[in-house]
């Protein structure tokens, strides 16, 4: 997967974000440009500062120092960690996606799965319950789920069509940058190889940007254009995803790569 | 202690009443948000309308007349209990006639008859959240009042349309006051909303037990979330009032025998009485004509 | 003929009336005295103190007589009379410490200054019916000179050793907060947190604590002391310059010794929980302790997995006036919801008839 997105501005500037936990280092130091419609892969082991580093690319976590400049949809750049708290709820309602290891931290597991990918149209203030159920129905069917199931709750789901749904959900409303925590893990290898065949057309069908975080050096292969890979939370090296896997410069890498099979 | 204790005019005691007033004059001031006060123990059970109790303790003066229902009736046991309570306490003239009322106190109802500016109708409420069955926690809901995130709001009207065909919602229907907050209108059909709206009256909410205060100012906007092509509606009744033949009012059904006999007379009291006396009758009355 | 139910009044008054003769019940039964309560059944009179939060025992023992010995509503009464009491202020905090003690047990140290005392309990008693209690003779107890021997607390001493931590870092100058006057605002400060365990139901607590040692937020606590007595009540009076004493209180205290806590900076050190209640009511104050140490899980950084752990669900829940009057308020008429219910219920029937037949007919 190669692109070329030097002709158009980035949408997420990260600069010398460092994040400590007292006097433990989550990250340190790290810098990067993400452009509209480019993947990105954070790849590391446990502890490395992967998810500290994806906690504080989206908010969820304050770094303890550096800036993450997003485009806003109106073109101005602002600092996440300076939007109030409305703003980034806002944010993460519209424009951001948010997609976990775990789908039931990602749905509402009590109501059914229309509801579920309708919720965010409502919280837009989509008032129309035949626009928000044709709209879920689509979505349904573009993730892969009879239409037949839009009434049951995704307690009744498989684990792939929770992942699935919880991606529904995300992109019903047209995000511009998906934060991915281990989209695939916990899930049996068959049902991975699907959800990342899916989650691939969908990224390069909507011209999505996408920060995806896992372990899986498979997973960064297939989805992602660029990768970084991180060791004790620092950003040890970067580049293009195939230049990196097929020509590792850092031992630590070299060891990683070699540790797999190659895809 | 044999002493019998004095106890204040309208029993709460005047710095209790200045710190309710303060709530209250907050709560007008932004309608339909619920402010926090320090909810006293009163000498009537919390979920009883201890919250209503209060805001009326605090407004009502020597000069007001004061009418208490509850159900919409002026002679159910409890609205009979809290009146008697002010009548003792604060020696104030009681009516049961809704226009001589200066202050109502009501649970559950909204009285037929529109009502006026300078009434106020004060309202007992048990729960006031509106989110709370949604999601349990003070913490959250504060937060999600505060960032107005009421999606979660549609989506229940959303799972019941999706299950049922249609809103399920039949009392404490939950609406949206001034395009702001969203506000719990206490457990009254949702036959009344509507007459909540652009409301000359002031409306106040007490609950006790949750130590919450909210107002609806004199007219203001208060509207029913609804889905565009499922608008909100009220409920309607295929037969008037048994005895005095009033339509496009609240019924209560009462049941006749055990073989499924029952009729429906209003659930508001007073204006089927001053109905009745205007020579307004129902069928039953009319059987009572012929016998 | 249907006739609309009158007369709410005269029923109440009926039922009130009624309600006074079996409260008096056979009246060649000589009537109780409040005296008699207080002396005799001295336990429950704590009760309505201590969940009332007014001390004074002829007031809880005329609501337990008024309450037929329902010691929810006695508490109720009690309560109710309470929010009438004009405030004049605040008590300096009362010392423990000094306290003529009663009882005092410790299950942490064999013996210790002060000594170890059963005092009044339960404790050992084989719980048989005896009946010869029923209007039997007593005989005097035996006294003897008190000791002078001082009683410190056994989490003093292990404070000294640095082994306890500090009874809490607040601010001294901080203002103690009061649920009474304000409301509660979650996340609570712990003086507040206490406030409500101190008023909060015995039974619940009971249960909570219960469930703490059955794993639901484990604690590993220990009864490092327990002390019943009285403690003197000082009143600054601001014209004066000093404290005045106002008078004695009894009231039971319970310090837990919980499992310990340390870091890089800090070493390890016993953590506790707290509970103090008036009057004697000791498994009151052992279930608070235990439920004031799990609701600590935050501050300590431990993950708040049990309910006993959860401070909103907890405070939220404990008062037994505020439970008791929305679990009865259900039996008030809501003949106006159910209506609303009723009529949709048997709209939805009959599409759903309506529906079937159709299906049938195709």
């Amino acid at each position: 997967m190669s692109q070329d997105f030097s002709h158009q501005d980035p949408l997420l500037r990260v600069e010398g974000l460092t994040k400590y936990y007292g006097s433990r280092l989550g990250c340190a130091d790290v810098s990067f440009e993400l452009w509209p419609g480019e993947v990105l892969a954070i790849v590391g082991e446990s502890g490395s500062g992967k998810t500290t580093l994806l906690n504080s690319l989206s908010a969820t976590l304050e770094p303890t120092s550096g800036k993450t400049m997003y485009r806003m949809r109106d073109g101005q750049w602002r600092n996440i960690y300076d939007l109030s708290e409305a703003e980034r709820r806002f944010l993460f309602r519209t424009d951001w996606g948010f997609v976990h290891q775990d789908a039931a931290m990602g749905l509402r597991m009590g109501v059914s799965a229309g509801a579920n990918v309708g919720e965010r149209l409502m919280a837009v203030g989509d008032r129309n319950y035949g626009h928000i159920r044709s709209t879920a129905l689509d979505w349904l069917g573009r993730v892969e789920i009879a239409a037949d199931r839009i009434d049951d709750q995704p307690r009744s789901f498989s684990g792939g069509m929770r992942q699935r749904l919880q991606i529904a959900r995300n992109l019903v409303t047209g995000p511009r940058l998906v934060f991915m925590d281990e989209p695939t893990g916990g899930l049996d290898v068959s049902v991975q190889a699907r959800l990342l065949d899916l989650l691939r057309g969908l990224v390069g069908e909507l011209g999505l940007a996408a920060i995806v975080v896992t372990h899986d050096l498979a997973v960064a292969r297939l989805l992602s254009h660029r990768m970084m890979v991180m060791k004790d939370g620092h950003v040890i090296e970067a580049g293009l995803t195939d230049r990196v896997l097929d020509d590792p410069r850092e031992p630590y890498t070299q060891l990683l790569v070699s540790s797999i099979l190659q895809v | 202690m044999n002493a019998v204790a004095q106890y204040n005019f309208a029993y709460l005691d005047e710095q209790t009443k200045r710190m309710i007033r303060r709530a209250i004059l907050k709560a007008i001031a932004i309608p339909g948000y619920q402010v926090p006060f320090s909810s006293r123990e009163m000498p009537m059970p919390y979920g009883w309308g201890t919250g209503g109790v209060q805001v009326t303790a605090s407004i009502i003066g020597p000069d007001d007349v004061l009418k208490v229902i509850d159900q919409g009736a002026d002679d159910t046991t409890n609205a009979v209990s809290i009146r008697a309570f002010f009548a003792k306490v604060a020696q104030v003239e009681t009516t049961t006639h809704t226009a001589d009322a200066t202050i109502i106190q009501t649970r559950h109802r909204i009285p037929e008859k529109p009502l006026g500016q300078g009434q106020i109708l004060v309202y007992q409420v048990p729960i006031p959240e509106p989110l709370r069955f949604l999601e349990p926690r003070e913490t959250e809901t504060r937060k999600m009042h505060a960032l107005e995130e009421y999606g979660l709001m549609h989506v229940k009207l959303y799972e019941d349309i999706a299950r049922h065909g249609r809103i399920a919602t039949t009392y404490a229907y939950p609406v949206k006051v001034e395009g702001r907050y969203v506000m719990d209108p206490s457990p009254t059909p949702k036959f009344d909303n509507p007459k909540m709206h652009m409301s000359a009256a002031l409306q106040l909410f007490g609950a006790g037990r949750e130590h919450r205060i909210y107002a609806v100012p004199p007219y203001t906007e208060v509207v029913s979330l609804d889905f565009e092509d499922h608008p909100f509606t009220i409920q309607h009744f295929e037969e008037p009032c048994a005895l005095c033949g009033a339509e496009q009012v609240y019924l209560d059904e009462v049941i006749l025998d055990d073989r499924g006999g029952h009729m429906y007379v209003c659930s508001d009291t007073d204006n089927c009485e001053e109905r009745r006396s205007a020579g307004h009758v129902g069928t039953l009355g009319m059987q009572e004509a012929a016998e | 003929m249907y006739v609309a139910v009158k007369g709410g009044e005269a029923a109440i008054a009926n039922a009130h009336a009624l309600l006074a003769d079996r409260r008096r019940g056979d009246r060649s039964v000589p009537a109780l005295r409040l005296d008699q309560i207080v002396e005799q059944l001295g336990l429950a009179v704590d009760r309505a103190m201590g969940e009332g939060s007014l001390y004074d025992k002829e007031l809880a023992a005329l609501a337990l007589l008024q309450a037929r010995g329902d010691l929810i509503e006695a508490i109720f009464l009690v309560r109710a009379y309470r929010t009438t009491l004009p405030r004049f202020g605040y008590s300096n905090p009362i010392d423990t410490g000094t306290m003529l003690i009663e009882r005092r047990i410790s299950a942490t140290f064999k013996d210790l200054p002060g000594g170890q005392m059963l005092g009044p309990t339960f404790d050992y008693t084989h719980r048989l019916l005896d009946p010869s209690i029923a209007g039997g003779e007593v005989p005097a107890p035996i006294t003897r000179e008190a000791d002078t021997e001082q009683a410190p607390r056994v989490t003093d001493m292990l404070g000294r050793q640095g082994l306890m931590e500090p009874d809490g870092d607040t601010d001294p100058d901080r203002e103690v907060g009061d649920l009474t006057r304000e409301p509660l605002d979650f996340p609570l400060d712990r003086d507040l947190r206490l406030q409500a365990l101190a008023r909060g139901d015995e039974g619940f607590l009971l249960a909570l604590g219960y469930s703490t040692q059955r794993g639901y937020g484990r604690s590993h606590p220990f009864v490092g002391e327990i002390r019943i007595g009285e403690v003197e009540v000082e009143f600054d009076i601001p014209e004066l310059g000093f404290a005045v004493s106002l008078g004695r209180v009894r009231v039971t205290e319970c310090q837990m010794v919980n499992q310990f806590k340390g870091s890089a900076k800090v070493p390890p050190q016993f953590t506790r929980g707290y509970g103090l209640v008036f009057g004697q009511a000791e498994r009151k104050a052992m279930a608070m302790s235990l439920v004031d140490r799990a609701l600590r899980a935050r501050e300590f950084g431990e993950d708040v997995v049990a309910p006993a752990q959860d401070e909103e669900f907890v405070i939220s829940h404990s008062d037994n006036v505020q439970a008791t009057g929305f679990v009865e308020h259900l039996k008030l008429p809501h003949y106006v919801d159910f209506q609303a219910e009723l009529d949709l219920i048997r709209r939805m029937r009959a599409e759903h008839d309506a529906a079937d037949m159709k299906e049938a007919a195709e």
